[in-house]
């Protein structure tokens, strides 16, 4: 997909909010590409800032406290600086989002098929009754059964899963180029997870949507990511394709975090590797390296912030932010199974 | 089930044979009415949350209950803590029946039996210091404020925290740590039984990790009897002894942990595992996924026969007619289907009705000229 034009390009993304603990940094840079019908996953964990990334570049992070830098181009459209009328054009039709969670993100005083119609004749200006035929046709396309009777439903009558498939219709209803899904199953069981992933594949298939897949769960990016991007404490550490990041990790977060992932596949190790400490506030982080402080491999380069860069040979799409050598990195989180290559140092102090 | 002698893990001083489970569970029911009507209101449906469960957890030993929501599990759980009335059955702790026992011959019971809650934001109160929060079981149950504090530094000490966190307030800590904060305070009363609703799933992956660790050294250390709720299988598997799959206020299979995943043999079971994306590339390529369609009916009206024969797919006419019982495989496997996977024709041949079947069900075992065939997703042996 590298050779043609991407879809959106963001560059050097940050996003800051003024609290009364100072300033969080919660983006710190962020840079990526996302060309047309592919999936980039960005994986991190709970302030991480990959929730915020997504937001932004729907515009649903502006408020007074909040300062944007950098530049994130849509086609033609600039969307950080863009005004809210540029913007209103933008979402749902162009850039269409799927929140986490499907019980608030609906709302509950109109029926479902009013909320679809709306944003499609707010967009296209199709006449009524059309638009009511495509709601129904989205509705059944994402697997709701009997969607002529249902579209009439409120909320309430939904369950979960039919409330995210129906925030799905709503995200496809005008044909979209990239729709960003924010933990899009989180909030659902897991024989429903399913369901819907398998659900957001095929549609990506038949509309060649690029998705931007926001989530912390690494099964789910295993299952459906093209790309994936590592965020940690606001900064991507590493970016590379599904296969290089789940078979050649070279950022110590990255490896540690695919280490630390329970496989019902594989026998029970005696016990559950984990990343020692936690992540860092993101009002007051370290200097340099952000994930230091957790890292047993630290040395003199750490204190100096690694630049997001290839450094494996040959995989010019690859890139990281580790100071470490890569036959380093390669040599130290060989370890013996059930071991994750970060439990030196600390737990030997200990 | 009878006592089984749980698998247990290495270094694990779970409870030998013959020894008197600590929690018996015998036919529980529990339905909760819908009522109607503006004067008078009647009772117009019961929702089937639990619905005719037996189960034991024996001393020491780790039981995983598993199921997607509304299966009944949360409910179950609570109700061993006395937190909502059975409908029917009884539920024994130590041996005392404690199915209609009230507020005074709960308070003795209370302090053996804790729990931690899913929710780590939600469970501690916002404006009280740590110390107040793990402090409050010690203070319930008589202890003075002096005695206390020692106490409570000392737990904080245990669950990993700094003992200098006994002033803070829950906002000042992150998930990870207010859960930590959770048990502490659920272990304060050196309980034998630790309930524990979804504990790490509100947790972020590399913190999960480090909860399940520590409930683990905690348990051999205190010699706890957890019963470990979830909503699915990949986290439960690390704890528990034995594992018993619910769905739709029944239960389905109840195996060994670690059998479990290798040998599935409910159609539910296998529909479980099946839908774990498993989190390597290559390997989710490969795997045949078995993506059951549907979802959990209404446990209003629940399907006749077998409660999960209208997404099974193996289901058959027998499914809908006549409810499985508890059907008895090797190592004390027990699993609710009339056309098991994983199991070969001997092993079905041998198989033999349990008690522990709800009373409902059939006499029909499976047949073994009719093996269900192999689980869709296996493990690696």
């Amino acid at each position: 997909m590298n050779d043609a034009q991407p879809l959106l390009t963001v560059d050097d993304l940050k996003v800051s909010f003024a609290t009364e603990e100072g300033v969080v940094q919660a983006v710190d840079g962020v840079t990526f590409e996302l060309g047309a019908g592919e999936v980039l996953a960005v994986v991190g964990e709970s302030g991480s800032g990959k929730s915020v990334t997504a937001m932004t570049l729907m515009g649903l992070t502006r408020s007074p406290n909040a300062r944007f830098e950098g530049n994130a181009h849509y086609k033609d459209t600039e969307l950080i600086g863009a005004s809210e009328d540029e913007l209103r054009r933008v979402r749902g039709a162009e850039i269409a989002m799927i929140f986490q969670d499907p019980m608030t993100s609906l709302n509950p005083v109109h029926r479902v098929g009013d909320q679809i119609i709306e944003q499609i004749q707010e967009h296209e200006g199709v006449p009524d009754q059309q638009a009511r035929e495509r709601t129904v046709e989205l509705l059944e396309r994402v697997g709701i059964p009997r969607a002529r009777e249902r579209v009439d439903n409120y909320p309430f009558e939904f369950s979960g899963g039919m409330r995210q498939r129906v925030m799905i219709a709503l995200a496809l209803s005008c044909n979209p180029s990239i729709l960003i899904a924010d933990e899009p199953t989180t909030a659902l069981d897991v024989t429903i997870q399913a369901q819907i992933l398998h659900r957001i594949r095929e549609l990506r298939e038949e509309t060649g949507a690029a998705v931007i897949l926001v989530t912390h769960d690494l099964g789910v990016v295993a299952d459906i990511a093209d790309r994936i991007a590592v965020m940690y404490a606001g900064r991507i550490v590493e970016q590379g394709t599904l296969d290089q990041i789940f078979y050649d990790p070279q950022h110590p977060y990255t490896w540690g975090l695919i280490g630390s992932i329970t496989r019902v596949d594989r026998p029970r190790p005696e016990r559950l590797p984990a990343i020692a400490g936690l992540p860092p506030s993101l009002a007051n982080r370290p200097e340099g390296c952000h994930f230091r402080p957790r890292c047993p491999h630290e040395f003199s380069e750490c204190p100096k912030v690694p630049p997001l860069e290839a450094r494996v040979d040959g995989q010019a799409g690859h890139l990281d932010r580790c100071w470490l050598p890569v036959d380093e990195k390669r040599a130290k989180r060989e370890v013996r199974p059930g071991e994750i290559g970060l439990e030196t140092k600390k737990e030997a102090a200990a | 089930m009878s006592v089984e002698a749980p698998e247990t893990r290495a270094g694990d001083g779970a409870a030998g044979d013959g020894a008197r489970p600590l929690v018996e569970v015998e036919h529980l029911k529990i339905f909760f009415p819908i009522k109607q009507g503006i004067l008078v209101e009647r009772e117009v449906a019961r929702v089937h949350a639990v619905n005719d469960v037996t189960l034991h957890i024996a001393e020491g030993e780790t039981l995983g209950l598993v199921g997607e929501s509304g299966c009944g599990k949360t409910t179950m759980s609570r109700a061993i803590m006395r937190l909502i009335d059975a409908t029917d059955g009884t539920i024994r702790f130590r041996g005392e029946d404690v199915t209609k026992a009230g507020r005074k011959q709960m308070e003795p019971l209370r302090r053996e039996m804790q729990m931690v809650f899913q929710d780590p934001f939600a469970s501690l109160n916002p404006r009280k210091r740590v110390g107040q929060i793990i402090g409050m079981p010690l203070r319930l149950h008589g202890s003075n404020r002096k005695d206390v504090e020692p106490q409570v530094r000392e737990l904080l000490g245990k669950v990993g925290l700094h003992k200098e966190h006994v002033n803070r307030f829950p906002h000042e800590f992150s998930g990870g740590q207010r859960q930590r904060i959770g048990v502490a305070r659920a272990l304060a009363l050196e309980p034998r039984l630790i309930v524990l609703d979804e504990p790490v799933s509100a947790l972020d992956v590399s913190v999960q990790a480090q909860i399940i660790n520590l409930l683990d050294d905690l348990q051999d250390d205190f010699r706890l009897t957890y019963l470990f709720v979830a909503h699915d299988l990949s986290v439960v598997r690390h704890v528990s002894d034995r594992i018993a799959v619910m769905y739709l206020g029944k239960l389905m299979e109840v195996s060994p942990a670690e059998e479990l995943y290798t040998k599935p043999i409910h159609p539910y079971t296998s529909a479980l595992l099946s839908a774990i994306p498993i989190p390597d590339p290559e390997e989710n390529r490969r795997r045949e996924r078995l993506v059951v369609g549907g979802e959990p009916p209404n446990p209003i009206n629940p399907p006749s026969g077998c409660v999960f024969h209208p997404r099974c797919p193996q289901a058959t006419e027998i499914c809908r007619r006549v409810e499985p019982p508890l059907a008895r495989y090797p190592n004390g496997h027990l699993a609710a289907c009339h056309h098991p996977l994983s199991v070969t024709p001997e092993e079905i041949k041998s198989a033999t009705k349990d008690p522990t079947s709800p009373l409902s069900a059939g006499d029909e075992l499976p047949d073994p000229t009719q093996p269900g065939g192999q689980a869709a997703s296996s493990a690696e042996a």
